[in-house]
């Protein structure tokens, strides 16, 4: 019994470490004082100024869409890879499966680093299209080893049964295959957008021009953070806490009725 | 059948990878090789100069300092977040996976500002110093120490430990235990014979998600270390940033790969089932 | 209906971007805190120009990223050394003064400084000096000499410049040195001093932008410091205060310059122009209180503010100060005991 109660308090203490600063943050948000120095009362100012800061603004907009549109990118081009790896000979294989592991084993300094070399050297001007092409980079595997092992799992047959039964490969493709990956698909597309939000060192490398959320905050901890940050992180944990308590309830539904239908 | 797969839409299913092979590289490939090729030059001529002047005592020792840093923070994570793992993933607790989420949260949040945070804590005028000064103990040194980059580092990687430890003790089988159990072992037995060796690929890459991103980190210990105390990937962001000395920095670059690589492949060998335990 | 409408979404994200580079621009690449919000507002304003403004910490990381791709910056912020250097690299145009006719309103001194002689490279943004500012509730002895920052009473209270020459130079200045010193015997010296400050635990910090505020927090007692940040410091804490030592130190000017192949030099000249006009200097001017070098704005400033010496230093203090001077290859030799020092525990 008293295991059983140290245990809960070692568990309240992690968790009290990984939160505090969390709580700190949305702690302040409702402070109307400018700087944390002061409690300057109750306040919610400074999210009425939060979406009136043009630049956390145009930085939130950045992250969203790259995430977006990478991940659409990724998705496509990964499950297309996956298809396509999954039908190739095991020398090809072999070579397609290590240049894949070789970004997500590189440490995110070194990506950054060489893809801001190949833009220099390509002329681009590093900045939002930049930014998209490292994001793309980065996400595509996570889609195609979210993809593989569904392919792997699946009936081999079934493709082929459908050419037998007259069906076109696209028409088969799209009609066989597809469903039979998509949760893979759905899985990999989410890791890619979970990465791609959270991306701070890539994307500090490879644009200039733009900056995501994670470059803006990272320049604005190395001069000031304005208060309004503290109310955008407040914004962003009751975001994420309602998405996952979401995603949660859907699983548990899910399983409820998978268990009913047994 | 096996003749249509190899030649007939088999080999165009196959054509499906081509985009991406493409896209490999041009964005993967090539990246490296002008990488390698800056490595391996100065000026466009052939030449080690480079890797030599890695050999420079100040340069081994941001090395040196580096994997120091990474390993305590790696043993720090492994005590504190083995337990965790295993009071997650007991059997008696009950709605543990709504635990688990508990535990995931902090890391959905930008770790930008969970690290900005510990700094208007752990400042000279922040909280926990005014708190000390209440209550009568007065300021401390928090923040820019070398004890300030570590609490940094395992507070972002304290999660990458916990989740493979347990999604893989959620995974094993837990009549194992059971019938340990049942045959008069005791609870200390229970744990040292069968979920220790159990957890052991959890432990492997748990090491690996922790120890990598921190041997290679140049945030933390910028934000919480004040710039006083250089880490590798510091060093890799100021050739290629403020120094502009491309050639060192891909060289140093080089080495992290290889350094990255190499322990990757030492954990896999400790690795006693060879089957990593997934984050996710 | 939700295809129709992803697709909708994806054709938005396409285009917000597309649109945003159509029109009219300037690409503006600045030190951090260095000009008026409303400046860049009011610039877009009256002429139409949307202004892509991007920041830089220092010199060093600024020259990188130009020479790496100068043709991505239409006005860059060069300090004097970097100008000298950029001018050697062949990395500036030249400037059509036809097009910047506010220059005129630059002091004299300033017209063909020694760094740019001919003056057609670059048109001086702000000057000011290198000092320390220092908490008067801290320290009670009257600060002089850069040795303060090697006192041991005040350790773990001094923030050092994250900037290699700047921190380099003020060790030369307190070995009694030049600046400009380029021997090894004199960098040797000035890594062991600094290493001793940094091992001695005097230092806190070493960074650039983040100490101005810190010092009105009170976070430390002294701070090596850009007479800009320090007015701007001083006028939020009155406890502050700022001194250029006797050994001498550093005097600056950030000059407004267009490299060479940017895109929209038109635009640039304009935006050039637009800063030396008097009213909107003035503007920048109570913004970041850094010395100003436009004899119109100078005019409409009060008696106060001139007599202000942190931002308007007497002639004597200026002639204890020297430029920094481009030392081309040799900054090889300053960065490796930069990193030393850096790195050292």
């Amino acid at each position: 019994m008293v295991m059983k109660r140290l245990r809960w308090v070692y568990i309240a203490l992690v968790l009290v470490f990984l939160y505090a600063p969390i709580v700190v943050l949305i702690a302040y948000s409702f402070n109307a004082s400018e700087t944390r120095a002061v409690w300057g009362g109750l306040s919610l100012r400074w999210y009425a100024e939060l979406f009136r800061d043009k630049g956390i603004m145009d930085a939130l907009y950045v992250t969203v869409s790259v995430a977006l549109l990478a991940t659409m990118a990724a998705t496509v081009l990964g499950t297309l890879a996956a298809i396509g790896i999954h039908s190739m000979r095991s020398g090809m294989r072999a070579v397609f499966m290590n240049v894949t592991n070789l970004p997500m084993l590189t440490p995110d300094i070194v990506t950054g680093v060489s893809l801001m070399a190949l833009f220099i050297f390509a002329k681009l001007p590093r900045g939002y299209g930049t930014m998209l092409l490292a994001h793309i980079t980065f996400d595509t595997p996570y889609v195609i080893f979210s993809v593989l092992p569904r392919l792997k799992r699946m009936n081999k047959h079934l493709y082929e049964a459908a050419l037998d039964l007259g069906a076109t490969p696209s028409r088969a493709l799209v009609r066989v295959i597809l469903p039979e990956i998509s949760p893979g698909m759905v899985t990999g597309a989410l890791l890619a957008f979970t990465m791609s939000l959270d991306d701070f060192v890539i994307s500090y490398f490879t644009s200039v021009r733009t900056a995501n959320l994670s470059v803006l905050i990272y320049s604005m901890t190395r001069r000031k953070v304005p208060p309004t940050i503290n109310a955008l992180s407040a914004i962003m944990f009751v975001t994420v806490l309602s998405l996952l308590l979401l995603v949660n309830r859907r699983d548990a539904r899910s399983d409820k009725s998978k268990l009913k239908g047994a | 059948m096996s003749v249509r797969r190899g030649n007939g839409p088999g080999l165009r299913r196959s054509m499906f990878a081509a985009p991406y092979g493409l896209w490999m590289l041009i964005f993967t490939m090539a990246p490296i090789f002008i990488i390698v090729f800056y490595a391996f030059t100065i000026g466009g001529k052939p030449t080690l100069e480079n890797f030599k002047l890695f050999l420079e005592p100040e340069f081994v020792g941001i090395l040196t300092f580096s994997l120091w840093l990474a390993f305590l923070c790696t043993v720090i994570c492994l005590v504190f977040g083995y337990p965790t793992a295993l009071f997650l993933a007991s059997r008696d607790l009950k709605r543990s996976a709504m635990m688990a989420v508990l535990f995931v949260i902090p890391m959905w949040m930008n770790f930008l500002l969970r690290t900005y945070a510990w700094m208007s804590l752990l400042e000279d005028t922040g909280l926990i110093n005014r708190f000390l000064t209440f209550i009568g103990v007065g300021r401390k040194k928090l923040m820019y120490t070398e004890n300030a980059v570590l609490f940094g580092l395992v507070y972002n990687f304290l999660p990458f430990m916990i989740f493979p430890i347990y999604s893989v003790l959620k995974r094993s089988d837990l009549h194992l235990e059971e019938a340990a159990q049942d045959l008069g072992a005791n609870g200390w037995q229970v744990f040292l014979k069968v979920t220790l060796p159990l957890s052991l690929p959890g432990v492997v890459s748990g090491v690996s998600m922790v120890f990598m991103p921190a041997v290679t980190t140049f945030v933390i210990p910028r934000l919480l270390g004040g710039g006083s105390f250089m880490m590798f990937g510091d060093l890799i962001e100021n050739q290629f940033l403020t120094t502009g000395d491309w050639n060192f920095g891909s060289a140093l670059s080089l080495i992290m790969m290889a350094l990255i690589l190499i322990s990757l492949g030492f954990l896999n060998n400790a690795n006693p089932e060879g089957e990593e335990g997934a984050l996710w | 209906m939700k295809k129709n409408i992803a697709f909708m979404l994806i054709a938005l994200l396409l285009c917000a971007p597309a649109a945003s580079y159509a029109a009219q621009e300037v690409n503006v690449y600045n030190w951090e805190d260095y000009i008026a919000d409303d400046v860049l507002a009011l610039f877009e304003q009256e002429t139409g120009i949307r202004v892509n403004y991007m920041r830089f910490t220092t010199n060093e990381d600024m020259l990188v990223q130009v020479r790496a791709d100068p043709t991505n910056y239409d006005v860059i912020f060069p300090s004097d050394y970097i100008i000298e250097r950029l001018i050697s690299e062949d990395l500036l145009d030249t400037l059509d003064y036809e097009n910047i006719p506010n220059a005129a309103n630059l002091m004299d001194w300033l017209k063909a400084p020694s760094y740019d002689p001919a003056g057609e490279h670059s048109v001086p943004y702000m000057w000011g000096t290198v000092g320390i500012l220092y908490n008067t509730s801290m320290v009670s002895e009257p600060v002089d000499s850069w040795a303060v920052l090697w006192d041991t009473a005040y350790e773990n209270n001094v923030f050092m410049m994250d900037s290699i020459r700047d921190t380099i130079g003020v060790a030369m200045k307190l070995l009694g040195y030049s600046i400009n010193e380029r021997s090894q015997e004199a960098l040797d010296l000035v890594k062991d001093k600094l290493i001793e400050q940094k091992r001695a635990g005097i230092v806190k910090a070493y960074q650039v932008d983040e100490t101005k505020d810190k010092m009105i927090a009170g976070e430390a007692a002294l701070a090596v410091m850009w007479s800009g940040d320090a007015a701007y410091a001083m006028s939020y804490n009155e406890d502050l205060a700022y001194v250029v030592p006797k050994e001498g130190s550093n005097v600056w000017v950030d000059g407004m310059c267009i490299p060479k192949g940017a895109r929209n030099k038109e635009n640039a000249e304009r935006f050039i122009d637009f800063l030396c006009r008097p009213d909107i200097a003035l503007i920048n001017f109570e913004e970041i209180w850094y010395s100003t070098p436009n004899a119109g704005t100078v005019a409409m400033l009060d008696e106060e503010t001139l007599a202000d010496e942190t931002i308007f230093p007497t002639d004597e203090t200026i002639a204890r100060c020297e430029f920094f001077k481009d030392i081309a290859a040799d900054i090889q030799r300053y960065n490796r005991v930069w990193l030393a020092v850096k790195s050292a525990r």
